[in-house]
């Protein structure tokens, strides 16, 4: 059963996002790293970079495809998890915790009502 | 509409999750690529390879029809045994790889690509109609009847006599599953009907791949069964892929297609020119004598990069660096922990040691020529 923490909002893309004040922390869900299976390979976006909602701005790679990251608001990336690309696996093993991808400023609050709440991305994954 | 394989449903019992393969419907993975493929160099993995396609090639010129289709020398196989070889169509071009086994004298076994089964069965009808031994000849598509599954692994020697029991019944006849020699073919018996057994398979570990019409399932269980206190686990596609890979052996559709030769591939060992004419043969001895314009070589990513993967564009380096190829196939290596991949250049860039790129989203990455396989086994002390 994949795991779905109440406290977090989620895209369709399968990203969760953990607001904290302006800044969103961003990352994939339990169930896409599990579809994506074993990863071996993070790309972050640089620090600095503004990106827009729905815009493809890191990449996860496992042992079979290379998949894009889409950031699922638009902001300022502030910061980024080294540690991720260090050790890719983390994606898969706390892809809550350890496993988390990049801190945005948040341009547009307003966005986030766009995003999913964990009853309906577990729905939308059928589970 | 995919076809499914008989050992569907215990591919969705063991949780495999299922992808497209040739037009089939197969587990990718079940736990993890890495664990599978990680159980395969180190213990025992099976896999379901019933997807594969099957011929029977009979008759009293059976030999002789097919040493003028496929590329290497059928005359030395006894019976019992099997060769890699390769079948091309009149420009050198390879229609498919495939496995032959001698059966007995005048009766073949050919283990041939799921995707190229169609293409592969018209070929040889076609030839066969058009050619001197229509009547002698006996071409069988077999593939509906067969399922199949390879066992392989550093253990499975230890408990492949626990799963098929017994002695064989010819052609290679040996007292137990684990007394065939590499290449060897035998017939046993499992649950009173008769199946095949080849120490063959596709992973570059000793294993075996059991063909059989009836008890594919009953096999697999038992293999299961018999195998886990070994460290046996079921692996998908996905494993398979990357064991393939780091063995560097083609897979048909990414090093081997209708335009590229056996020669281009680097497998001349399996082309027999001594042998007399064969399809594609006036191309390939040219091909050998003059040499080729393209290459497939195997290289190893130097840096910490992304994987490379099938279709990135190959780079030479320096001030003057100009595209030179495209990577055919490509993924991390599980043994290694770096970027492996295969692809095709121009022969002056072939020989190990000679450095390239690989241009990933854009960027270029440094990557190294190395020779084939990409991963040996490592020597006990």
């Amino acid at each position: 059963m994949t795991n779905i923490p109440f406290d977090l909002k989620y895209a369709k893309s399968h990203e969760w996002v953990r607001v904290s004040g302006d800044t969103a922390t961003v990352g994939i869900t339990d169930h896409a790293q599990h579809e994506l299976t074993d990863v071996v390979f993070v790309e972050l976006p640089a620090v600095g970079r503004q990106v827009k909602a729905g815009e493809a701005c890191a990449v996860v790679e496992s042992v079979k495809t290379a998949s894009d990251i889409y950031s699922p608001v638009s902001g300022q990336i502030v910061e980024v998890n080294q540690a991720a690309v260090d050790n890719p696996a983390l994606v898969n093993t706390e892809p809550y915790g350890g496993g988390w991808f990049f801190k945005i400023q948040l341009s547009n609050l307003v966005e986030l009502n766009n995003l999913l709440s964990p009853e309906s991305y577990k729905a939308q994954i059928g589970q | 509409m995919l076809k499914r394989t008989p050992l569907f449903e215990a591919h969705q019992k063991l949780g495999g999750k299922l992808i497209e393969f040739g037009g089939w419907e197969m587990p990718v993975q079940y736990t993890s690529i890495l664990d599978e493929h990680q159980a395969v160099r180190t213990a025992a993995g099976l896999f379901d390879i019933s997807h594969m396609g099957e011929v029977v090639v009979s008759g009293p010129q059976a030999e002789a029809f097919l040493n003028q289709t496929l590329t290497n020398d059928v005359r030395e196989l006894a019976a019992g045994r099997g060769q890699y070889t390769l079948m091309c169509n009149e420009r050198g071009g390879v229609i498919d790889d495939l496995y032959i086994f001698r059966l007995m004298r005048t009766e073949f076994l050919l283990i041939i690509n799921a995707s190229r089964t169609d293409r592969d069965v018209e070929w040889m009808t076609q030839r066969l109609a058009s050619g001197p031994y229509a009547s002698d000849v006996k071409v069988t598509n077999a593939s509906d009847r067969f399922g199949a599954v390879a066992v392989q692994g550093p253990r499975v020697k230890e408990f492949i006599n626990g799963c098929i029991v017994g002695s064989s019944a010819g052609p290679t006849e040996v007292d137990q599953a684990s007394d065939l020699q590499k290449n060897e073919l035998g017939l046993f018996n499992f649950n009173r009907m008769v199946i095949y057994v080849a120490r063959t398979g596709y992973t570059g570990e000793d294993g075996f791949e059991i063909f059989a019409p009836l008890q594919i399932v009953a096999i697999w269980n038992k293999l299961l069964e018999v195998g886990r206190p070994f460290g046996l686990k079921p692996c998908g596609l996905g494993a398979r892929d990357t064991l393939r890979t780091e063995m560097c052996y083609p897979l048909y559709g990414q090093e081997l297609d209708e335009q590229t030769t056996p020669i281009e591939a680097g497998l001349g060992f399996f082309v027999a020119l001594d042998k007399g004419d064969f399809v594609g043969r006036a191309v390939l001895a040219e091909q050998k004598e003059k040499g080729v314009s393209k290459k497939c070589v195997a290289f190893k990513m130097t840096d910490k990069s992304a994987p490379p993967r099938p279709h990135y564009g190959i780079w030479s380096t320096g001030a003057d660096a100009k595209h030179i190829g495209e990577v055919v196939s490509g993924t991390q290596s599980p043994s290694l922990g770096v970027g492996i991949g295969m692809g095709y250049v121009p022969p002056q860039f072939a020989k190990p040691g000679t450095a390239m790129e690989i241009e990933i989203r854009g960027k270029r990455a440094p990557a190294v020529v190395v020779q084939k396989p990409l991963y040996r086994k490592p020597t006990k002390g």
